[in-house]
């Protein structure tokens, strides 16, 4: 099994076929994981490079550990982002890593297309863990692959993003790959935290969550900014709270077996109350557990070195 | 000199002219008939002879930014396109918010160009938009009118000011028309794509309220308004609307914003990123039909050329700009007048007779005798893909590279003399 594709930039290239492919091969790595020796030896030999220009413990290590577990030799690059403007260009840098023989690049951007622009200049697999406000296709996937391990199915799930879509890349990912897998998808947040033409991708929009999360299967909460409200995209943290924190009343509005997920970090009492992080339907820590072994998968799925396929994926 | 364009399709807008005959030019003019017999005789079979083409909206990045484009190397892009007048504007370093700058770039350009280039200057000092610069001093070392282009006027009562005060020099007023709150770090236009992308988008409004303002300051004012680089089809509505009432408003577009869609940008090419960006097809088409009842006036490059250092890195970091010169011909003969929007003739007097009008330009725009001999040779037949090397301009930040074309400059002669004869196997 192989997606046939050198690089993995973003959700919206994947179709269906391709989806399937990647939920198909998680389990295998996931069992591993409860085996003493919680490795295999697919990436012997090969040079994984994360190639980090905005913090993020959290990806770079389930990162990491994934590539670690597949026996790959693995390099973390932390990047100040003040030294993208003054220093070295990206793909500069890319080509360095390249000069070093890097088999992969997983690379975090706070800037959309800084993927897109190292695959079309890099031979080797370019990995987008996280780009601007672009996508975030693992995350994607983990969360793909958290509702089919939980639900069994996507295929008429009806999924609801709340919190910031603007701003938020793990919601374009989730809306590309469920959609194309045949899940319902809606998102719920004021108008301001609502990128224009949303609806435009198949989706729903609500700015009641009260009145959305009754369909709800699946609840995906998302981190909000505090920084946003600085920009006067709402008018403070206490009416945010009111309007849109999935607190243990709201919660009970939905569908008793409702899933609730986060991609995290979790600012508890602001998007999400403590209770219903911890109650019997959340399941964000199995998320993280699942992303190795999709990370993994990923690894294993792409081809790097192969002939480049981004100009014909877009 | 005297010169001879034997038996060729002349057509000239300025006299309402479609026809085949001989041009004569001696001493720089346009002539009746040579007093003597031709230096030069140039064979104009299966050609067409233009008066010149202005441009009316460009960057020659002298003095201040010599690393993307010098007077020396620009005059001769322009040459290549046709092209034998540009107006540069006036966002160099420094800016030419004062007469020893207009001086420079006056000598300069007589010195090492090639096509003739008239200086805009400054709206305010600095382009800073807070106080007006030395307008009539200004006009008095050369400048055809006054624009804080890549920013706009933000102040109305600035932009109110510049519209009173410049009627006493009939100096039009250019507004780069941008409400920077609303495209406040946009890169692209907000569309479906943007929000694909995750790229900042600037709503087609930002540009929009400015046009409205600045049209209605043209009306409190009866000042000369002329509106850059237009891309919207509010834009070119609001500017329909302002004719109707007698406004003083004038407008140009660019062909970027008649051939591309922001569909282009999906590849997070930052030779697709200009301001204002690209738009929707609706808005192209709406540019279109603003192009073919008047609205829209002009037809220029906004030639912007920025180094590939500059260009080839992340989206967001990269400048706004695209280089024009070379490709503005052939887009509107393949976009515009194949397409039928424009006739040949209709096209031609937007990039002649109508700004030579608007900007003052005497003598220039026309093929009437006595008139300054700046003429444009096309070759119909002539099909060439736009390629990298084939660049004249120091910049090659051009989203139309690959792009094959059919009709281009052949000969470009400024002043009576052959600037650019296109080589040819």
């Amino acid at each position: 099994m192989s997606l046939n594709r050198k690089d993995l930039l973003g959700l919206e290239h994947l179709d269906k076929k391709d989806l399937q492919t990647v939920l198909d091969s998680v389990k295998p790595f996931k069992s591993l994981f409860t085996r003493s020796v919680k490795k295999a030896p697919t990436l012997i030999g090969k040079t994984v490079v994360t190639l980090f220009y905005e913090p993020s413990t959290r990806t770079r290590t389930s990162f990491e550990i994934a590539a670690k577990r597949l026996s790959a030799d693995v390099v973390n690059i932390a990047v100040n982002a003040s030294s993208v403007v003054k220093g070295e260009s990206l793909i500069d840098t890319g080509k360095t890593l390249e000069a070093m023989k890097a088999d992969y690049i997983i690379i975090r951007h706070s800037l959309a297309g800084a993927p897109d622009i190292l695959a079309r200049n890099l031979n080797a697999s370019i990995i987008n863990a996280g780009d601007g406000f672009h996508e975030h296709p693992t995350q994607g996937l983990l969360d793909l692959y958290t509702m089919y391990e939980k639900k069994k199915k996507i295929e008429g799930l009806k999924v609801l993003l709340v919190g910031d879509i603007l701003h938020s890349r793990v919601a374009k990912s989730n809306i590309w790959a469920l959609t194309k897998m045949g899940a319902q998808v809606a998102v719920a947040g004021p108008p301001t935290l609502m990128p224009s033409k949303i609806e435009e991708l198949g989706v729903k929009v609500y700015y009641n969550l009260d009145e959305a999360i009754k369909e709800a299967d699946v609840v995906n909460i998302l981190r909000i900014q505090l920084e946003r409200q600085q920009e006067n995209l709402f008018p403070s943290v206490h009416e945010y709270v009111e309007l849109y924190q999935l607190t243990k009343d709201r919660l009970a509005k939905a569908k008793p077996n409702v899933l609730i997920m986060h991609p995290g970090p979790m600012n508890r009492g602001i998007e999400i109350s403590s209770e219903v992080a911890d109650s019997p339907n959340a399941v964000i820590n199995e998320q993280v557990t699942n992303g190795i072994a999709v990370r993994m998968a990923v690894l294993y799925l792409l081809k790097p070195n192969k002939a480049r396929k981004y100009a014909s994926s877009n | 000199m005297r010169l001879q364009i034997k038996n060729i399709r002349i057509v000239d807008p300025s006299q309402k002219k479609d026809s085949v005959g001989d041009i004569f030019a001696e001493n720089g003019r346009i002539v009746s008939k040579l007093s003597s017999s031709a230096d030069k005789v140039i064979d104009g079979k299966n050609k067409i002879a233009v008066p010149g083409l202005i441009d009316v909206h460009s960057h020659l990045r002298e003095p201040g930014q010599e690393g993307k484009e010098t007077i020396k190397t620009g005059t001769r892009a322009a040459a290549k396109g046709g092209i034998t007048s540009v107006l540069c504007m006036p966002n160099t370093k420094p800016a030419i918010d004062n007469a020893p700058t207009v001086e420079f770039i006056l000598l300069k350009a007589q010195k090492e160009g090639i096509v003739n280039v008239f200086p805009v200057g400054c709206v305010t000092k600095s382009s800073a938009g807070e106080e007006l610069s030395e307008i009539g001093v200004l006009k008095k070392a050369g400048i055809v009118a006054v624009s804080d282009d890549g920013s706009p006027v933000s102040n109305s009562q600035i932009m109110r000011r510049a519209l009173e005060y410049t009627k006493m020099f009939k100096l039009p007023v250019i507004s780069h028309s941008e409400d920077k709150e609303l495209s406040k770090s946009g890169v692209m236009n907000e569309s479906k794509n943007s929000m694909i992308l995750g790229l900042r988008g600037i709503p087609k409004q930002a540009e929009e309220v400015m046009v409205a303002r600045d049209i209605m300051l043209a009306e409190l004012t009866g000042g000369y308004l002329h509106i850059a680089h237009v891309s919207t089809a509010g834009s070119v509505e609001l500017v329909r609307q302002a004719k109707k009432k007698g406004i003083k408003v004038t407008a140009e577009t660019c062909p970027h914003y008649f051939t591309l869609t922001d569909d282009v940008v999906r590849v997070y090419d930052a030779n697709t990123k200009m301001n204002p960006p690209l738009r929707e097809i609706k808005d192209v088409e709406a540019v279109k039909v603003g192009l073919a009842d008047g609205t829209i006036d002009c037809i220029a490059t906004d030639h912007a050329p920025h180094t590939a250092e500059e260009k080839n890195k992340e989206f967001d970091l990269a400048p706004f700009g695209i280089i024009g010169f070379e490709t503005l011909l052939s887009l509107v003969l393949n976009e515009l007048v194949d397409k039928k929007v424009l006739s040949l003739s209709g096209a031609i007097e937007k990039m002649t007779h109508n700004p030579a009008l608007i900007f003052n330009l005497e003598g220039r725009g026309t093929l009437k005798e006595g008139a300054i001999a700046d003429i444009t040779i096309i070759d119909p037949k002539y099909s060439y893909e736009f390629t990298k090397e084939s660049i004249l301009s120091k910049s090659k930040n051009s989203p139309f590279i690959g792009r094959k074309f059919q009709g281009g400059a052949a000969i470009t002669i400024v002043n009576g003399k052959i600037v650019y004869t296109a080589i040819r196997d």
